[in-house]
């Protein structure tokens, strides 16, 4: 029988805490990333020029069709010997998570925007705004507001997805547990502790969404 | 006031797809002028409207409101963004659906396009949204939110808003066809208001005895043709086609109390 022993994990206190300090970094900035990238390609998918539609969904679909866990390793190994540029493993894993969200974010965005009451985009224009303004006071206002629950949603799986920049070495919580595992041959213990850990934070999150969306349900 | 037209219309076409809606369409408004478009649904009366201020773009005639004309065709390109949006900036639009800005407050609603698109100073956009505000009754609900409104309150919102713009041309599409049967009234009164005070106005309508009362001229709208024009009494009093006559038949009997 195994003897289960947490009293260890207080040993490791500051190596988890780094940990999760990169992480939540890690996800603040890609899901920044994520979202401009995101908006971008949105705005290209609406587009009246069929060569930016072409390109945004070429990307989205690239990104949505292959697993994450290929595009970080391909963008560290891979993309430098194409581009012929040096890239460390952090920026790698901000440039592959933040376009993979991006890709997802595109989508959300997309169906925010088309969601709108087409006679808002007519009133916009009838006052004299250009299709630009409109969309910046009138159309995304409104958008982001009924999609906020489906953006949370997917910034949530943003935070999980950066478990995996562990591969490349990048001291997440993930990487940081590993490391307190080999130290203290207590695999057991350690990855209890960071699985509770993300559902520490997580869990609070997903009730707030969940709050969110029986807000927004009311008054639809 | 000169001699020439407000609005003037020559050889106006519009197709979507195989479906010819607008046929060969000519008409003039002149300054102060108010032009009530009757028909049935379908006749083309609402995309000929949406025409005026280019929210639809037609394939083939003219179209002059006061100094600023449009010519279309196959050969011809579309007009560019920023000279569309000047032009619909000096035409007033009311829709049947109103279209406030549900984002924003009253008198955000009214503020916005006079600040975003004209650049006016917030202060004086502000006193003006409150003065048109005043004249439509509701300087009171300013910091509301539309959805707090009745129908006839946003509606008349939804004049303010246009207004505010200090538009050449206000054209009305249906104006009160969304609103229940009480509070037409409210609207009709604003209109009749605005008309008065001398404002070139279009006015889609299935309020016959309005139209009767307010407009100058009635045009009769048929399968994309107009089929009748003249001045409104005399059309809806004694029309002369036949097309005419079976359309307002529908309504003397049963024309809406004011």
């Amino acid at each position: 029988m195994y003897e289960w022993n947490f009293a260890i994990l207080w040993d490791y206190r500051w190596v988890f805490l780094q940990g999760a300090g990169v992480t939540i970094s890690f996800t603040a900035a890609i899901v920044v990333g994520g979202l401009v990238i995101g908006l971008v390609a949105a705005m290209c998918l609406l587009s009246r020029f069929a060569i930016l539609r072409a390109i945004s969904l070429g990307f989205i679909e690239l990104f949505r069709c292959t697993p994450i866990l290929v595009q970080l390793i391909w963008c560290y190994y891979a993309l430098p010997m194409l581009a012929g540029i040096e890239l460390t493993p952090v920026t790698a894993s901000l440039l592959a998570l933040s376009c993979y969200g991006g890709a997802f974010y595109a989508e959300i965005i997309r169906g925010g925007i088309i969601s709108i009451d087409p006679g808002q985009k007519d009133a916009a224009a009838a006052l004299g705004m250009t299709p630009a303004l409109a969309m910046r006071r009138i159309i995304l206002p409104q958008a982001l507001r009924r999609m906020s629950p489906a953006l949370m949603n997917q910034s949530i799986l943003q935070f999980k997805n950066t478990s995996l920049v562990s591969v490349l070495a990048v001291p997440d919580l993930v990487y940081q547990g590993q490391m307190a595992a080999h130290d203290s041959f207590r695999p057991l213990e350690m990855y209890t502790a960071v699985a509770v850990a993300y559902f520490a934070i997580l869990f609070p999150l997903t009730l707030f969404v969940r709050s969110r969306e029986r807000k927004f349900g009311d008054n639809r | 006031m000169t001699g020439a037209p407000m609005i003037e219309i020559t050889g106006l076409r519009k197709s979507f797809g195989p479906l010819e809606v607008l046929k060969d369409i000519n008409l003039q408004v002149p300054t102060g002028g108010v032009v009530a478009l009757l028909g049935p649904s379908g006749s083309g009366k609402s995309t000929l409207l949406r025409c005026l201020n280019l929210l639809v773009v037609p394939d083939d005639g003219s179209i002059r409101v006061g100094n600023t004309s449009f010519t279309f065709g196959k050969s011809l390109q579309h007009p560019k963004v920023k000279p569309l949006a000047a032009f619909r900036s000096r035409t007033g639009m009311v829709f049947q659906n109103f279209n406030l800005f549900p984002h924003m407050t009253v008198l955000e609603n009214v503020i916005e396009a006079p600040i975003y698109v004209k650049g006016m100073r917030r202060k004086d956009a502000v006193d003006l949204a409150m003065s048109l505000l005043d004249k439509v009754g509701l300087a009171d609900r300013a910091n509301q939110r539309p959805e707090t409104l009745s129908g006839g309150q946003k509606q008349r919102v939804a004049i303010a808003r246009a207004l505010a713009m200090t538009p050449e041309v206000m054209l009305f599409d249906e104006a009160t066809s969304a609103l229940d049967p009480e509070l037409v009234g409210e609207v009709l009164q604003t209109m009749q208001k605005l008309a008065a005070d001398g404002m070139t106005m279009v006015i889609v309508t299935h309020e016959i005895t309005f139209a009767r009362d307010v407009a100058d001229r009635v045009v009769f709208m048929r399968d994309g043709y107009v089929v009748e024009e003249g001045p409104a009494r005399e059309v809806i009093d004694s029309p002369k086609m036949e097309a005419t006559k079976n359309f307002l038949s529908h309504f003397h009997k049963g024309a809406t109390p004011r």
